[in-house]
């Protein structure tokens, strides 16, 4: 049997889905238009201070004035929300959904704001093929933590992504080659192994990597400030050699008395890293 | 996605949208010229697979949402939005403001709102759950 191909039909597609998808990029596009830059910090690594680095720098570069957003997009996972001291509610209107304010202003979304305490990261959706369409549910909510959130006219947007690569990838496919990617690490081989992957990855996406921090690089007695030895190796100074990027800031695990310390003005991320956001 | 009728080489027209409540998904098309019809049905898993991509099959006919794809999926927490939705010069009857009530707060405002949209489009003055049941139908708020 011979019949005629979609192109050849003429009339109009009534679903209209990639029109649909269209129209979604084109408010994540609107969305950024209003933001000077978006700094995804990653690493390939899990348990690094990724989180520690994204909200000590939106701090950071809050404190000298400018306007900053934090999107936690570590969905299963989120902790920056805390760390910064936002809280929910979230205030909806017609058009946009209103993140909360964390210290020192900074804007936050995250979905620690939206799940209850202790829950897990769940969908609803015909059990047994979770499989199939999760990692979709999770592209599209970073699209709609991106593109419905009003963070408004933003000098920087720090990303903080999971562990891995993925969800970098969504967010390259999302905001294209805007995203300036710092690496975080611990010194020790296993991390370099994990870190250069994602670098990689970055690399690959088409995205400036700005530089490699290298967190927990010793351990800083609160005692004396001596430093000791924590992880054995140098993965900060080879990654940044392997890639030939800066490495952007070495510091040492200084323990704090309470959570509310964990981004302590004395530790000014966005000056440490002043490579990567000037 | 585009139907063709083979017997007269016609687009078939897109007819209406149906949720059984099983999960799946139907949309009805008509041929113009020899007027028959075929219903295309997804099962669950095809029907999630579209709607995890945040489109709607037959098109939209009111806005996206705000975080619509999330609030409508995710499961979260009652109090995480506060919503501002004013809907004014619009009835909802005791049985409707009911219904409403059943709805989940993280996605109450935004179905409120929804509900508001479709019946002031189409000049409805008084919101009942005939009217809810339709637009759940028409705007696919199924889940919601």
């Amino acid at each position: 049997m011979k019949y005629r191909g979609y192109s050849e039909v003429t009339g109009s597609d009534v679903s209209g889905l990639g029109e649909q998808v269209g129209r979604q990029r084109e408010r994540v596009r609107a969305r950024l238009a209003l933001v000077g830059r978006v700094l995804a910090v990653m690493s390939g690594k899990g348990g690094v201070g990724k989180t520690y680095v994204s909200t000590g720098l939106a701090r950071g570069l809050a404190r000298r004035g400018l306007r900053v957003g934090l999107l936690d997009a570590d969905l299963a996972a989120p902790t920056a929300a805390r760390l910064l001291g936002a809280r929910g509610p979230l205030r909806v209107d017609e058009l946009e959904v209103h993140p909360a304010i964390g210290q020192d202003g900074v804007l936050v979304f995250s979905s620690d704001l939206l799940l209850d305490e202790g829950a897990p990261l769940r969908w609803r959706g015909p059990e047994g093929d979770r499989f199939v369409w999760r990692g979709i549910r999770e592209a599209g909510a970073l699209r709609e933590f991106i593109s419905d959130v009003a963070w408004g006219e933003l000098d920087a947007l720090v990303v903080d992504l999971p562990p891995g690569t993925d969800r970098l990838a969504d967010l390259a496919d999302l905001a294209g080659n805007r995203p300036e990617v710092v690496a975080v690490t611990i010194p020790s081989e296993e991390s370099r192994r994990a870190v250069a992957r994602a670098v990689r990855a970055a690399l690959d996406a088409g995205l400036a990597v700005r530089g490699i921090v290298e967190n927990m690089s010793g351990y800083a007695c609160p005692c004396c400030a001596t430093v000791y030895p924590m992880f054995r190796g140098n993965a900060g100074t080879a990654l940044a050699e392997e890639f030939g990027v800066r490495l952007l800031a070495s510091f040492p695990f200084t323990p704090v008395e309470d959570e509310a310390d964990a981004c302590p003005p004395r530790v000014d991320l966005a000056d440490l890293l002043r490579e990567a956001v000037a | 996605m585009k139907f063709l009728c083979l017997e007269c080489d016609e687009q078939m027209r897109f007819e209406e949208r149906s949720v059984p409540g099983d999960g799946t998904f139907g949309a009805a098309f008509a041929c113009p010229g020899c007027g028959r019809s075929i219903a295309m049905l997804a099962n669950p898993m095809e029907t999630q697979l579209v709607e995890s991509l945040g489109v709607r099959i037959g098109g939209r006919t009111l806005d996206q949402q705000p975080l619509e794809a999330v609030r409508g999926s995710l499961v979260g927490r009652d109090d995480a939005f506060q919503d501002a939705a004013p809907v004014g010069g619009l009835e909802w009857s005791p049985e409707a403001q009911d219904r409403l009530a059943r709805v989940p707060n993280f996605v109450r405002g935004m179905v409120k709102r929804l509900y508001a949209e479709y019946a002031r489009e189409r000049q409805i003055l008084k919101v009942t759950p005939e009217v809810m049941d339709r637009a759940r139908t028409d705007l696919g708020l199924e889940g919601m």
